[in-house]
């Protein structure tokens, strides 16, 4: 059978396998935001946890993936069988471009204008909330997008712990020796990736300052 | 322009044997034995060399920085007596390339204190727009632009409308023209200049160089490896006798083939 014959015979199995990856990718990125953008600046004012923080997230980051699912599979209350691990090592996964990101953005700022900032007599919190993280934003927005991309890729090995998405497929036509099995889920992960690429590429953009 | 002689109630700031050095460095200070009386309505120039202490002094002030020993008084109370963003906020300050938010429109940039200030839209709007006039700048034109649809010199004209914008009595320049060509520095230099003498407020200008000195100061300071050598008013400054003036003095007469 060749491919496009078997993606229309299981396009809706296919479709309804690309919104589990999708919202797989959704609600890890969505967690690994809400940790990484607050963390960053938390690591701007605080240089002690600044080599700690950026030090965990890189070592996360070297772990292989397929390695990082299983160490994760026998953890209480986080780990087993499922989605809820999955997207765990998803979000620890995308932690590290967006904090490094963050911090980067948020630090590599015009000596200039911050020191206008505080001369002008912007409290701290005012200098980070209305000088900083806005000169950052297109930066901590470009962190988040190489995360998202590669949480697209890595969310296809969730697969082989049941989280299900896009991976189901690849893994049963790597077991099967079917191409067509394997394009099925390889073809919807990177046009998502390309597509997120892009949309966000966009927006970063248009929130680009001078 | 001429310094007036100081009776007490007219010093807007002193600095009383004022040291600075970085925290654990005590043997390397940046400036010291600094003492100095600035009267309320002077324009008072920091000249010297890079490295020399200006800018450590200028930010002393405004206490960006405060004394390793000895004290600065900004109208009568040490700054450390101050709140530092409350201090902040009552003195103008001006830098190299204006420092201006990139992100903020001419109208922002120039209303930001106000704004931190609390003051209502309509107020801002209109100190905005009498501050832009005063710079020279039509604010129809440039109230909505963004700071790199600006020229240098425009840049600089909104940094010092900015500085000026909450009507601080003391206003901070930190080599404000520095980085302007010759030709916009000059045309700035005889504006400010016009602007400072009719503004009445008390001004510290940061500079290292002699001509700009002489053109604005009532007073001109002279420092050299962070300790005041000299300090008299532009007419006599060149007949003083010290090595530091004879170099600046040099170099004045070097530049003058050259120069408009």
């Amino acid at each position: 059978m060749s491919p496009w014959n078997f993606f229309l015979d299981h396009r809706s199995e296919i479709f309804s396998a690309t919104l589990d990856h999708l919202t797989l990718v959704v609600i890890a990125m969505a967690f690994a935001i809400a940790i990484a953008v607050p963390l960053g600046m938390l690591i701007v004012q605080h240089r002690h946890l600044r080599a700690i923080a950026l030090g965990v997230a890189s070592v996360f980051q070297t772990i292989p993936s397929l390695a990082l699912f299983g160490f994760l599979i026998p953890i209480p209350f986080i780990g087993g069988i499922g989605r809820r691990t999955a997207i765990v090592a998803l979000v620890l996964y995308a932690l590290l471009p967006i904090l490094r990101n963050t911090y980067v953005g948020l630090t590599g700022i015009d000596p200039a204008i911050l020191e206008a900032a505080e001369a002008m007599g912007m409290t701290s919190t005012q200098i980070l909330l209305r000088v900083r993280l806005p000169l950052a934003l297109s930066i901590i927005l470009a962190g988040i997008r190489t995360a998202t991309v590669i949480t697209i890729g890595v969310a296809t090995i969730a697969a082989a712990i049941g989280a299900g998405g896009l991976g189901t497929f690849i893994f049963r036509g790597v077991a099967m020796v079917n191409d067509s099995v394997i394009l099925a889920g390889a073809v919807p992960a990177a046009l998502l990736a390309i597509f997120a690429d892009l949309l966000l590429g966009l927006l970063e953009r248009r929130l680009k300052v001078a | 322009m001429n310094a007036k002689l100081a009776a007490p109630s007219d010093v807007a700031i002193e600095f009383r044997g004022v040291h600075y050095h970085i925290n654990d460095i005590p043997d390397r200070a940046i400036v010291s034995n600094i003492s100095l009386t600035i009267s309320r309505g002077e324009t008072l120039v920091l000249l010297g060399r890079s490295g020399s202490g200006k800018t450590t002094l200028l930010r002393l002030i405004n206490r960006m920085l405060v004394p390793s020993q000895g004290q600065v008084l900004v109208q009568g109370r040490a700054t450390t007596g101050y709140d530092p963003i409350r201090l902040r906020r009552s003195i103008g300050y001006v830098i190299q390339e204006a420092g201006l938010f990139p992100h903020f429109t001419v109208a922002e940039n120039v209303g930001l204190v106000p704004t931190l200030e609390n003051w209502d839209a309509s107020r801002i709007a209109a100190r905005v727009e009498e501050l832009l006039l005063l710079v020279g700048l039509d604010p129809a034109q440039f109230a909505t632009r963004r700071p790199r649809e600006l020229s240098g010199g425009q840049r600089q004209r909104v940094g010092v409308a900015r500085a000026l914008a909450a009507d601080p009595p003391i206003l901070l320049m930190d080599e404000p023209f520095g980085a302007l060509d010759p030709v916009t520095r000059a045309e700035l230099q005889r504006e400010f200049s016009a602007l400072a003498r009719r503004l009445n407020k008390t001004i510290v200008f940061v500079t290292h160089d002699v001509r700009e000195a002489l053109l604005l100061g009532s007073r001109i300071a002279l420092l050299h490896a962070g300790q005041l050598v000299a300090l008299a008013p532009p007419q006599d400054f060149l007949r003083l006798d010290h090595p530091e003036v004879h170099a600046f003095t040099a170099s004045l007469a070097a530049s003058n083939g050259v120069s408009p």
